[in-house]
């Protein structure tokens, strides 16, 4: 039952199998004996989680349809939670508690989804390892002296480790794809816009987007349809239909044109992550994908222009906290300075100070130009890449990151952290979607590969990664449980 | 030397929406504490702004009746600083790209001169809340501060003006103009007490003739018409006194405070932020293409300038009525009313300045709810000009209105008999008894000289009158009286 796909477990209640009771309290019981080492949860909500699971069953009784209704997931702790502590990885924010529900928490609970509890990650989703959280890193549940990936290192872990069978996180630069690929799952980062961002804590506001993480792309599909959509709370998501996911994920490949982009097999990528890489795409030619090499000429300005445009935003989303209303506060401020500076200081870590100064930087009189201005046109010429691009060919295929799940510390240089993200960072300057399937393993770690598409494409890039799933295992694959214990 | 003064203003309007600029919650003024302010206006981690479409119809109607270019995408930008009241520690504004281009306003000074002010542009913001110091500091004078946001995301338009004016009076003249633009538009109630118009002003002076301009201060918190006036005065003459003194004026911020009379250093240019302006990633620009420009075009009602050029010209106001009948649109419109019914643009605009405004003041009543009804009024006038009354009868039929005593000046006409009599047989017989009530004021008329009884005979017109009960026609008293007592 640990590690059955949704689309399983929600067979299995529909059978009678199990209820969704006996389900969430095994579940919350695992985490209890099990992730005092991993670390993947911040907040556990049992008892809501068990009423929410019995209030799953008496609908049940009385004749409940909707697909993913009494179905156990966990949330990133990004997303604010009416009543529940939503910490977004901060001391900041260990105190807060949100007088209201994300828009994707409300569409979850609507769809009769239970939450678990809320997951670890970098603080404000800043980091690419899980080692920047106020609550102590995330261990990989395949190799526990590996990072989980992050910044939603937490969701990837907890789904990976049998936990729960799926999670919300977001991505703002591969905070999704990077950890599933680290921990073996699958994760999709949506089109721009095709979340809504209402509830969910600010990073860099025109980079951020909310996605599924889960055990298979139809799992993905199922999450997605429930979670996408306009929300007119949210200027920036985009009216526009959801499709029915699931509709296309039988459609045979035959015929689709897979594009290479030849920047994604340079330096610096791992030769086991290229060979494994190598193998899928082998994979989809033998489901009739035709492949070719393209180029997206700009990648290598993809990591600098997001480093000046992601801190910049951030530098200014996170000015709210200021020890005034809510929040971390200093001890005894003498005046409204030190309270600033103080509740600041003693409330943000390393990484996130790091960014806001570089954000302020940039954004300073005499500095704009140079930097913010001249990253929004490096942006421009980057989605023109994608765009030319998705002339030529269907999707786009590569590693997730350029090696398998690093240790647990080995990263001490920011750089050498910012450039994990060299192949997921340029995808949300475009605003495009992604989505990583596990695609085999680097001896215990696990390895995945990035599909990329046009702007709402997210049913021809769940088909793709659904497909793939059909012709290989990976995805079935998941710790033991000596390795999770 | 001979100074010259060089003013440019920033007027921010409040505008008259229900709700504030990026969220539902109300703007309606006065309510308790925080009682209207709703997780966006706190600025809570996960909040969004929705802009407020009717924000936008305001700020573009108003731009369409300065003639300015209303450019088609505008955009919001952070304007990034710390302060407690400011929840999010960046303001939702506009820099690069403002809704409201280049426009002008035409002023009319005390001699009817008229002048053109340009208008630099004018852009969307939303406002701040309010700290409270005084009610929460201890004995010793320090502690707490209280925030209230309120006022927090409350719609500005914020109007900037060419540095076109040249004197505290063309100032003030400017913002009676930009009052009177926003309430005739209703996009702001205008109600500076309640901090619905402010002002920040910028003030440098430069010895006539000279080009360049000075070093110019900016004065915030001037929130009305006498502190503009005494807030500009006090400052050129400290620019000048400086000067003159060998010392420079640097750029700062200024705070006026009424209480000493004074403009005080807030704090200079070297103390100022760094706004670090960027564009709100959270809001799409605004994109208005030319039929919704249109549209706002034709709710547009007609304007004070308008107005008040054809009350002198179609009328044949003097200026100075034209001026005061047009100042505000709820007199303008009373006026109208006022004319409508009884026909004469004169006596409507002196009753209307007269009577009625006497009565308005006294009991300090806004035109708009006056207990006399423009069609009352003009009921009255009309019986004025077909000689049905006379002046002294109507100012009491005008106080039973006032009272509710009538539906009517028919009505009150009628019931109190105050028809005018103009029966010379009956205004006679008054006379004689007048005349042989008063022998021994009739003696002394006699005995005057002809030069003075002019003055003698107002005894006698109102011994008349009283006996008519007011009702007697006045002209005809006097020519009958004079007849009568110069006869003998």
């Amino acid at each position: 039952m640990h590690h059955m796909t949704l689309t399983e477990l929600a067979k299995g209640l529909k059978a009678g199998d199990f209820s969704s009771r006996e389900l969430t309290s095994s579940l919350l019981d695992r985490i209890e004996r099990l992730d005092g080492d991993i670390n993947s949860f911040i907040s556990i909500t049992r008892d809501r989680a068990l009423s929410a699971a019995d209030a799953a069953d008496q609908a049940r009784a009385k004749g409940e349809s909707r697909p993913l209704a009494g179905l156990p997931l966990a949330i990133k702790d990004i997303f604010c939670t009416q009543g529940i502590r939503t910490s977004c990885g901060s001391k900041m924010l260990d105190n807060f508690q949100a007088p209201y529900n994300a828009t994707v928490v409300e569409k979850l609970e609507a769809a009769g989804m239970i939450s678990l509890g809320k997951t670890n990650m970098d603080e404000f989703a800043m980091g690419s390892s899980n080692e920047n959280s106020f609550y102590g890193p995330v261990k990989n549940p395949w190799d526990r002296t590996a990072v989980p990936g992050g910044s939603s290192g937490g969701s990837a872990a907890a789904v990976a480790a049998g936990f729960a069978p799926a999670a919300l996180g977001t991505d703002t630069g591969g905070s999704i794809r990077q950890p599933a690929a680290f921990c073996g799952i699958t994760g999709l980062k949506p089109t721009y816009g095709r979340v809504s961002r209402y509830g969910m804590i600010a990073f860099a506001s025109s980079l951020d987007q909310g996605g599924p993480m889960a055990r298979s792309a139809e799992d993905c599909a199922h999450l997605l349809g429930a979670i996408a959509g306009h929300d007119l709370r949210d200027s920036t998501s985009v009216a526009r239909v959801v499709p029915d996911y699931l509709a296309e994920l039988d459609t045979p490949l035959a015929g689709l044109k897979i594009g290479l982009p030849k920047e994604y097999f340079g330096d610096g990528l791992d030769a086991e992550v290229e060979s494994a890489i190598r193998d899928a795409i082998k994979v989809y030619e033998s489901l009739g994908a035709k492949v070719c090499e393209v180029s997206l000429p700009h990648t290598h300005l993809a990591v600098p222009a997001y480093y000046v445009i992601a801190p910049a935003e951030a530098s200014s989303n996170l000015s709210r906290y200021d020890g005034v209303r809510f929040g971390h506060r200093c001890e005894n401020p003498v005046d409204l300075e030190d309270l600033y500076k103080r509740s600041r200081a003693e409330g943000f870590g390393d990484e996130v100070k790091r960014r806001i100064l570089i954000g302020t930087h940039t954004l300073s009189e005499g500095f704009f130009d140079a930097y913010y201005r001249k990253a929004q046109q490096v942006r421009r010429l980057i989605r023109q890449d994608f765009m030319d691009a998705f002339e030529e060919v269907d999707v786009l295929m590569g590693p997730a990151a350029p090696t398998p799940a690093f240790d647990l510390g080995a990263k001490k240089d920011p750089v050498s952290m910012y450039l994990q993200d060299i192949y997921t960072i340029a995808i949300n300057l475009a605003g495009i979607p992604g989505i990583s399937v596990p695609a085999g393993f680097a001896g215990k770690r696990p390895i995945g590969l990035q599909i990329l598409g046009k702007h709402f494409a997210e049913s021809q890039l769940l088909n793709v990664a659904h497909q793939f799933q059909q012709a290989t295992d990976w995805h079935r694959r998941h710790p033991s449980d000596q390795e999770t214990t | 030397m001979q100074w010259e003064t060089v003013i440019g203003l920033e007027v921010h309007v409040q505008l008259a929406t229900q709700s504030k600029i990026f969220s539902g919650a109300s703007t309606a003024f006065g309510a308790e504490p925080n009682t209207q302010a709703c997780a966006i206006d706190l600025g809570l981690p996960g909040v969004l702004p929705v802009l407020n479409e009717g924000a936008v119809a305001m700020a573009v109607q108003f731009g369409l009746a300065i003639d300015a270019e209303i450019p088609e995408t505008s955009l919001f930008e952070r304007k990034n600083y710390f302060y407690p009241d400011l929840p999010k520690g960046y303001q939702t504004s506009q820099m690069a790209q403002p809704i409201v281009g280049k426009g002008e306003v035409e002023l009319v000074l005390d001699d009817d001169v008229r002048k053109r002010v340009r208008i630099h542009h004018a852009h969307l913001e939303e406002d701040a809340g309010k700290s409270l110091h005084e009610l929460f500091s201890n004995s010793r004078g320090h502690g707490m501060s209280g925030i209230d946001l309120n006022r927090a995301g409350t719609p500005l338009l914020e109007i900037v003006s060419e540095p076109d004016m040249r004197s505290a009076k063309e100032a003030v003249a400017y913002i009676r103009a930009i009052h009177a633009i926003v309430t005739y538009l209703r996009i702001s109630d205008g109600n500076m007490a309640e901090g619905s118009l402010r002002c920040d002003v910028n003030v440098s002076v430069r010895p006539k003739g000279q080009e360049t301009l000075g070093t110019r201060a900016e004065i915030k918190n001037v929130n009305s018409f006498r502190f503009v006036e005494r807030a500009i005065e006090f400052e050129v003459e400290r620019q000048i006194e400086l000067i003159e003194d060998g010392g420079k004026v640097v750029q700062e911020t200024r705070l006026y405070d009424p209480d000493q009379d004074e403009t005080r250093s807030m704090r200079t240019k070297e103390e100022a932020n760094d706004y670090r302006y960027f564009p709100c990633p959270d809001l799409l620009p605004v994109m208005l293409d030319s039929a919704y420009i249109e549209h706002q075009r034709s709710t547009l009602p007609e304007l004070p300038t308008q107005k008040r050029n054809r009350f002198e010209t179609s009328l044949g106001l003097s200026v100075y009525d034209a001026g005061v009948l047009s100042a505000t649109r709820p007199t303008a419109e009373y006026f109208e009313a006022v004319l409508a019914v009884c026909g004469d643009a004169k006596q409507a605009a002196n009753w209307v300045q007269g009577e009625l405004s006497a009565h308005l003041n006294r009991e300090n009543i806004d035109i708009a709810n006056s207990p006399v009804t423009p069609e009352q009024l003009g009921g009255l006038i009309q019986r004025v000009l077909d000689d049905t009354i006379n002046g002294k009868a109507a100012k009491q039929v005008f106080a039973a209105l006032w009272n509710n005593e009538g539906a009517s000046a028919d009505e009150i006409i009628d019931t109190r008999g105050l028809k005018q009599v103009t029966d010379t047989g009956a205004i006679e017989a008054m006379i004689d008894q007048v005349i042989a009530d008063s022998p021994v004021q009739v003696a002394q008329y006699r005995d005057a000289d002809p030069e003075k009884r002019g003055k003698m005979i107002g005894y006698f017109v109102g011994q008349v009158m009283k006996a008519s009960r007011g009702t007697a026609n006045p002209q005809q008293v006097n020519g009958l009286l004079k007849q009568k007592l110069d006869e003998a």
